[in-house]
């Protein structure tokens, strides 16, 4: 952080400023003339919780994604099918048991045990190949998709979240004043407050994990130089099968999430992977932070994008991964190798 | 089936003795299928399989001469598809231009490479699996954008009613003349491969696949060539595309879907990706396995939805035991059977 202020002075003022004149934006109420311009500010307010909120799950989604690759240089295409696979399979246990709660251990062991089953029985047979493990985790993805279309068709799901969860919260935002001057505050619904401090819960346990524990030294030693920690002693297949296993897990539990608040239809697998591979691409590959600012850009600019431009939000998306691209091949917090 | 043509249309006297006699009876074939085959056959089963070989042949370019795996030419396909409906003629008056077709076609294979170009300019600046990524991200965006956006690719419903110019006084929907269309522009676009293939550029586009550093040094500019090489394939893709579109009638976000875009790769590497008649082998069985595997299916007592299922593990098992596709297969047990045919190798004479 303080290098990249001694070393890009006049950038860091221009992205502080755009900081502070974002914060303005959310924390005034706005005076009549921007009203004019960008609409009501509830609805600014909304897409850009919306956006946060969005950019969580796209954080929940991509970070296994991020750690499989910098890891193993595994490119696990099948990672969206992983998604709804949880998905699907937390609507059932939650239909089942009727805990909403209850659902997220089970998935995350499942869809873990799947991701070792890969692992261990594809992946490591063919460890070096790049292109052939890729191609096979297309095949996977097919093959997947196919199955659950077989297994729950092509209606859509939703995931019900607990009563004490449902419902909209108030939150210390003024969206407007009233005609005598007091402030009316935005309500949000609440489960989707509730994803967002999971997920930087998720997130600061896994900076944890990754930066101050035993396991998560080997993984970055991995990230850096795999033949020299597996030189060193360490038996790395049993780190790869922890991390992979890990990912996979984490896709499947974002699956419950993302049926939570949005739904659950074939075609979402696909939808996911995509966000994955631009917040991959766009926050730098195989790292979590790199995966967390990601994210959030590509959750702001899809929401913000289809409130204020709806036909081309996507062009927002994508303009984003080809200026980072071209400015910026190896992403914005990647290391550049 | 295109490798034999190669046969008539460079037919000379000392060429005619190296061609072997099995590719010269396929051409043959080939020619006159129109004589015995049904017109479901003609138009539904080889018309296909030769558009779809042709989109593949522009991956197999990319990946087998420029070592660069490329998920975006059925994308510069279905955008060649789309420039076709809104410049040309659709079901869609208020969006369509109308121009006449000398004009448009050109104009969309145009437009096509450009934007193959661009995609291939920020894709060349990643390697390897990051090409995969990159490619694969640019042609979701398109797919979503086609479908949200309305005022010019007309959203979900895409434009119906793209039809062929009628030239010559020719229905080119009929079957006989569709089959002869589809297989023109495949052999043509097969040649095409061929020619570049060993033309300087392409000896230098696979030295730069084999060795780019050594390339660089020798004065030959990489980037440049891989740039160049999306270029050349997103030629053929658009051509195919707009084939494509002619076959269906109609365009529309699921022409260059995700699924899509994943089967062209698919029919490239079952085919495989190491010679241009590779695609078109695996189009072929592609092809056969989408028209007649619900058939199979019912019969066996399955839903015949389960196509997906059965290429997706016909796919998986060709990657994991012959990553050259059928053809590294048939290459294999040729040389193995070569190999029990001589003494001096173990073999029985």
């Amino acid at each position: 952080m303080q290098s990249f202020f001694k070393r890009h002075p006049v950038w860091s003022v221009i992205l502080l400023l755009l900081i502070a004149g974002f914060v303005w934006l959310i924390a005034t109420p706005w005076p009549p003339g921007l009203e004019q311009v960008m609409g009501r500010k509830r609805i600014f307010l909304n897409a850009v919780l919306s956006g946060i909120t969005l950019g969580a799950l796209y954080f929940l989604v991509a970070s296994g994604f991020t750690l499989v690759f910098g890891l193993m240089r595994n490119v696990n295409l099948a990672h969206g099918s992983l998604y709804l696979l949880g998905g699907y399979l937390g609507y059932e246990i939650a239909n089942a048991t009727g805990m909403w709660l209850l659902a997220f251990p089970i998935v995350f062991v499942l869809v873990g045990a799947l991701g070792l089953l890969l692992q261990h029985q594809v992946f490591r047979r063919m460890e070096g190949e790049e292109l052939r493990q890729t191609l096979v985790t297309i095949g996977i993805s097919v093959v997947l998709a196919d199955i659950m279309l077989w297994i729950w068709g092509g209606q859509s799901y939703q995931v019900l979240s607990p009563d004490w969860l449902s419902g909209p919260m108030t939150l210390p935002l003024v969206s407007s004043l009233r005609s005598n001057g007091d402030p009316v505050y935005l309500t949000y619904p609440q489960v989707r407050i509730a994803i967002l401090i999971a997920a930087i819960i998720i997130g600061l346990a896994m900076w944890l994990v990754l930066n101050r524990s035993r396991l998560g030294m080997l993984i970055r030693a991995g990230v850096d130089d795999r033949d020299m920690l597996a030189a060193s002693g360490v038996r790395i297949q049993y780190v790869f099968l922890a991390v992979f296993a890990f990912g996979a897990g984490m896709a499947g539990m974002a699956g419950i999430v993302g049926g939570t608040f949005q739904s659950l239809t074939p075609g979402e697998d696909t939808r996911f992977l995509l966000a994955s591979l631009v917040v991959v691409i766009v926050g730098g590959m195989g790292s979590i932070p790199g995966a967390a600012l990601g994210a959030l850009i590509i959750g702001l600019a899809e929401q913000i994008g289809l409130v204020y431009a709806p036909t081309y939000s996507v062009v927002f998306t994508f303009l984003i991964m080809a200026l980072v691209l071209a400015f910026r091949p190896q992403g914005l917090l990647g290391a550049g190798r | 089936m295109t490798y034999a043509i190669r046969t008539t249309t460079t037919a000379q006297p000392t060429l005619l003795e190296k061609v072997p006699p099995l590719s010269w009876a396929l051409a043959l074939l080939l020619l006159v299928m129109p004589l015995f085959a049904s017109n479901f056959v003609l138009f539904q089963i080889f018309g296909w399989t030769f558009i779809l070989g042709m989109i593949g042949l522009s991956l197999m370019f990319l990946a087998g001469y420029g070592g660069m795996v490329s998920l975006i030419q059925m994308t510069v396909g279905g955008l060649a598809g789309y420039m076709v409906a809104i410049l040309g003629t659709s079901g869609v008056p208020t969006i369509s231009l109308g121009w006449p077709w000398w004009l448009y076609i050109p104009v969309a294979i145009l437009i096509a490479a450009v934007f193959g170009t661009l995609v291939g300019a920020l894709a060349v600046r990643t390697e390897g699996i990051y090409t995969i990524m990159i490619t694969l991200a640019i042609a979701s965006a398109f797919f979503y954008f086609t479908r949200q956006n309305y005022g010019l690719f007309n959203g979900y419903t895409g434009f119906n009613r793209v039809v062929p110019p009628d030239l010559f006084g020719l229905d080119w929907r009929q079957a006989t003349p569709f089959y002869y269309l589809t297989l023109t522009c495949a052999a043509l676009s097969y040649f095409a491969v061929v020619y570049v293939a060993r033309s300087p550029f392409g000896l230098a586009l696979q030295g730069v696949r084999d060795n780019p550093r050594r390339m660089g040094a020798l004065g030959f500019s990489v980037t440049a060539h891989r740039i160049l090489a999306y270029t050349f394939s997103s030629v053929i893709a658009a051509v195919g595309g707009i084939l494509l579109v002619w076959q269906n009638a109609q365009v529309s976000p699921g022409t260059a879907g995700i699924p899509q875009v994943i089967d062209i790769l698919v029919i490239a590497v079952v085919g495989g990706i190491r010679r241009p008649i590779g695609p078109f082998i695996g189009a072929l069985i592609y092809v056969l396995l989408r028209v007649y595997s619900p058939d199979v299916l019912l019969a066996f007592g399955l839903s015949g939805e389960r196509f997906k299922l059965l290429i997706g593990l016909g796919f998986l098992v060709i990657v994991f035991f012959s990553p050259d596709g059928v053809l590294g297969l048939w290459e294999k047990y040729k040389a193995r059977r070569e190999k029990q045919a001589d003494p001096l190798r173990g073999g029985r004479p």
